[in-house]
């Protein structure tokens, strides 16, 4: 197929970026959405043009690095998967399609399509974590039963990949889904209860400090997100902060 | 010079405690004088600085990602071992270390791989203290899977995402440590040089990968943790980033590098689909638990498949070719992956592949779906017999199980797996091969560590499921920590290491001189044209079988290749940006050298041992015939080219394992 992109190119974080059109024949319904910009970028490289920037590494929906907007939609028009598990069979011959970074204050552009996230990191690094040090002499790991519905409910919140779509979702953008999603994890498992007061106070003040914005429940997030990660779990990060703010 | 291995003495058992009662220790006051170098955030790097952190060492931490959590570790699917024997099914320390070492088809340090099995057992306490979400049953007991190559069930795992569990688990621990200071963080950051002061590891150079800048970074030792080197081969379920690129220049500044041949190539795979594709993506291990392996028994069917005239739930049960169920009857599906890698190239090269290219088998769940149906009719007090019940109760259970497996598979081939065989072919998954270390993990370069895939020391010819997890955070966590105190506490009158040396001053400028050179070489063809290249000899001539003139053309070959890159590769952009070409073709670059030494190891290896298959020598029922005198690590040195490595032995001695014939029969 044939197809018309139409991709934001910006030189670096001060420059002030444009969509930019490129035609791209040959073009595989086989072939994944990064493939297909491979392809592109191959081209542009034969042309002595500079090829197109974005994050990408393990492409095969797990690690969180490609971030794009396409035609609208954070990861691209399906559900519940990301940029790199996108393949061309989802579009068709003649189409138009829009490519750009995401867009939130707190994620700057770093070039074209890449984006800076370290402020995810920041909010981790703020109270992600148990505080226990990794010397191996902690007890058996069978000396503390978890339920299994405890147990699958934190493994379904610890699935976020950390990619951002969320945010980028987000007509505030927002980081609520990621961060519950952090805090919920932790919350439904006993090892997580000693510092969950602090740990959720601290990582919600590192979110406002980022300058990622309210939660007003529009519930974009949730649809937008590859690894599903409900909306429970930002009801569940309120609640936690309420009980934290209480004590 | 010799190389040591400095396994400590007496019985394997006491080796690794009387180790670490003998140690020299830092005191806490002179950790804070200390500082380490980690390259590489995956499960061993992120283990050793969050643990080192701790232990009050300042560290830096190195990743090219945009964040530690995105290393390459978190793609790992199936889990990862421990000798726990929850199961009670009679697993042991000594166990898991037998069939590791048999495992790797008797070509690792045995007391390495006792150490490994004897932390194991640390590892899930310390995953489930840190609240990694394994899997449990509905007591509330950790839950336990088994991988191919072994009879007990010891793998623990968190859906079909273990690898991210962990690393996120390794990765929190480390952000403890860098919201306290102790470990300063360098995201998108590439380490292209180790400098060495006095003979010892001192510092770094690496680039920034957003401003381009090339950075002098020093330290009182320096671990590498930087993963495999797979991608010599292009096409690899590897991170499309993953590298050698640290590794090989080691290599260049005097650590030896070992194994270079010993390479896994995974059985279960998706096939290849066209030109066009980047990379590969894994069907976990344990889908090999419930699914059954075939062919097609006779030719026309193949035809007929191939011509899609006919669809293989169409063919009979007694048209089938259960390959691995017919040789292997003892372990059948589950035989480790080597043979099971062979067998589907086998079937294959008689012609029995059944997509368009030749190259795929058959990885069938319907079996399983019937057996678990009937077990849950049963307990349900359905219609056992009711073909309708029974389907829809077994595909639950294969859902629940494999859920996350099944939809990937899907996404990328556009096939339900419920309803129609998956196809799936070998593809090159993890390296055994890596820089040699001692016992202490530290290279023949003091002061150099590696730790992970980075090294070579745990799997031998062949790695067994879950153990690669296994062994980057026993390394990271509970091994590292010690030995490198060891070493450590020789410098804590040291003082700060300058970046002011004429070391650092050479290593920068080789640095930036081989960046100008890429950038202003304004050649004809892309690095992907020759990384798609390389990729092809390695493929066909040092792939899943190799042999004598096929290594030697290889050798040749690459060197030419290597010559013609440095000729006419064209990278694009600039050296002071942000530049993905630029960083792709110093990668490609290293790769186009080890590449040829990847040859030369499994040419001068005469015999087949696990991952490395030499047509030469087989027995007279196509299994890998290993040889004695070839009972030993090659540790190669680097002289200029990589075809002129000066090849050192350490021989492999098996006090603790009678060394027997492979056999999964
Ligand atoms: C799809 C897949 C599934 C797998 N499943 C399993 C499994 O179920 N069980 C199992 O035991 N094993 C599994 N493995 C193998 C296992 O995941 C890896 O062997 C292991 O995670 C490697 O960990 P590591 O810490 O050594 O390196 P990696 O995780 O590869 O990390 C390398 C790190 O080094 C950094 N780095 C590399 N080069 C440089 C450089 N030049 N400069 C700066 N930084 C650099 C990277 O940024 C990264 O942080 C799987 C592998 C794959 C590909
Ligand atoms: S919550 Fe979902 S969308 Fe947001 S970062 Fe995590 S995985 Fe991405
Ligand atoms: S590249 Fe890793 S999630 Fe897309």
């Amino acid at each position: 197929m044939k197809l018309t992109l139409k991709i934001w190119r910006q030189k670096s974080a001060s420059d002030k970026g444009k969509l930019v059109d490129y035609k791209v024949d040959d073009v595989s319904s086989d072939m994944s959405f990064l493939e297909m910009l491979d392809v592109l970028n191959q081209d542009l490289i034969d042309k002595n043009e500079e090829p197109i920037a974005f994050d990408h590494d393990c492409r095969e929906g797990i690690c969180g690095m490609c971030s794009m907007f396409i035609n609208g939609r954070a990861h691209g028009p399906d559900r519940s998967i990301t940029v790199c598990q996108l393949h061309m069979r989802s579009f068709k011959d003649g189409d138009t399609i829009y490519i750009e970074p995401w867009r939130a204050a707190a994620f700057p552009v770093i070039k074209d399509l890449i984006v800076d996230r370290s402020a995810f990191d920041r909010i981790q690094q703020a109270g992600g974590f148990i505080s226990v040090n990794t010397s191996g002499n902690t007890q058996d790991a069978n000396g503390t039963l978890i339920s299994k519905h405890a147990a699958d409910t934190a493994m379904d919140a610890a699935t976020c990949i950390g990619c951002g779509a969320c945010v980028a979702t987000c007509k505030n953008s927002s980081a609520m889904l990621f961060v519950g999603a952090k805090v919920s994890q932790y919350a439904l498992l006993p090892q997580g209860q000693i510092e969950a007061a602090d740990r959720v106070r601290n990582m919600v003040a590192q979110m406002d400090l980022e300058g990622f914005g309210n939660c007003t429940n529009t519930g974009a997030c949730e649809i937008e997100c590859p690894k599903g990660i409900s909306l429970d779990n930002i009801a569940r990060m309120n609640r936690e902060l309420m009980k934290a703010n209480l004590n | 010079m010799a190389l040591n291995s400095r396994v400590p003495e007496g019985p394997i058992k006491d080796k690794w405690t009387n180790y670490k009662d003998k140690i020299n220790l830092v005191n806490p006051a002179n950790k804070r004088l200390i500082d380490v170098i980690i390259v590489g955030t995956g499960l061993a790097g992120g283990s050793a600085a969050a643990t080192l952190a701790e232990l009050g060492y300042n560290v830096k931490s190195f990743c090219f990602q945009d964040s530690p959590r995105r290393a390459h570790s978190i793609a790992a699917q199936g889990g990862i071992n421990a000798a726990k024997n929850y199961q009670g099914d009679g697993d042991s320390t000594y166990r898991l270390f037998y069939d590791t070492v048999k495992g790797g088809d008797y070509r690792s340090r045995e007391a390495n791989v006792y150490r490994l099995a004897e932390v194991s057992t640390n590892i899930i306490d310390q995953c489930v203290a840190q609240g990694v979400p394994f899997a449990r049953d509905y007591g509330g007991l950790l839950d336990n899977r088994s991988f191919g190559g072994v009879l007990v069930s010891r793998t623990f795992y968190a859906k079909g995402q273990t690898g991210q569990q962990l690393l996120l688990g390794a990765y929190s621990a480390m952000n403890r440590q860098i919201g306290r200071g102790k470990i300063k963080m360098y995201n998108r950051h590439e380490m292209l040089d180790v400098v060495i002061v006095d003979g010892k590891a001192r510092g770094i150079i690496a680039r920034n990968l957003v401003t381009g800048e090339i950075e002098r970074h020093s330290a009182h030792a320096v671990v590498l943790a930087t993963g495999g080197y797979g991608n010599a081969f292009y096409l690899s379920t590897y991170a499309m980033g993953s590298n050698v690129t640290a590794s090989w220049k080691a290599h260049k500044r005097g650590a030896f590098f070992a194994n270079p041949c010993f390479t896994q190539i995974h059985p279960t795979c998706i096939p290849v689909s066209g030109d066009h594709q980047s990379k590969l993506t894994l069907m976990s291990e344990s889908l090999r638990n419930d699914g059954r392996i075939w062919v097609p028994k006779n030719m026309e069917d193949v035809l007929a498949i191939r011509e899609g005239k006919l669809k293989p739930v169409e063919i009979s049960e007694e048209n089938r070719d259960y390959y691995l169920e017919r040789r292997y009857p003892a372990f059948g599906n589950l035989v480790p992956r080597d043979v099971a890698s062979r067998a589907a190239k086998e079937r294959c090269d008689a012609g029995y592949g059944v997509n368009k290219t030749g190259e795929a088998v058959y990885l069938d769940f319907a079996a399983a779906i019937q057996r678990y149906g009937k077990e849950q009719a049963h307990v349900k007090g359905l219609d056992e017999n009711d073909k309708v019940v029974v389907t829809k109760l077994g595909k639950d259970i294969i859902k629940a199980k494999y859920g996350n497996l099944f939809q990937m598979y899907e996404k990328i081939v556009d096939q339900n797996p419920y309803e129609t065989p998956m196809m799936i072919y070998p593809a090159v998954h993890y390296t055994m091969g890596g820089i040699w270390v001692d016992y202490n993990l530290m290279t023949t370069v003091p002061g150099l560590y590696a730790i992970g895939e980075a090294n070579f020391s745990d799997h031998g010819a062949n790695r067994l499921g879950a153990s690669a997890l296994m062994q980057g955070l026993a390394d990271g966590y509970f091994v590292l920590p010690y030995t490198i105190g060891d070493y450590l506490s020789n410098d804590i009158r040291t003082g700060k290491i300058s970046t002011d040396s004429k070391e650092f001053e050479e290593a920068e400028k080789q640095v930036k001189a081989t960046i100008d050179a890429l950038v202003n070489n304004n050649g004809t063809h892309s690095v992907d044209y020759f990384h798609k290249k390389l990729g092809k000899i390695m493929w066909n001539k040092c792939g899943m079988a190799r042999n004598e003139k096929d290594l030697k053309d290889a050798i040749t070959e690459i060197a030419e290749l290597r010559k013609e890159f440095w000729k006419d590769v064209k990278v694009p952009g600039g050296a002071n940006e942000y530049n993905e070409e630029l960083a792709k073709a110093g990668r490609v670059a290293d790769f186009l050298e080890l590449g040829e030494l990847f040859a030369k190891d499994a040419l001068q290896r005469e015999e087949s041992a696990g991952g490395h298959f030499r047509d030469e020598y087989q027995t007279p029922e196509g299994e890998a015939m290993r040889r004695k005198e070839f009972q030993y690590v090659s540790a190669w040195e680097y002289k200029g080219e990589p075809k002129d490595a000066v090849l050192h032995k350490e021989a492999l001695v098996y006090e603790n394992i009678e060394v027997k014939e492979r056999s999964y029969k």
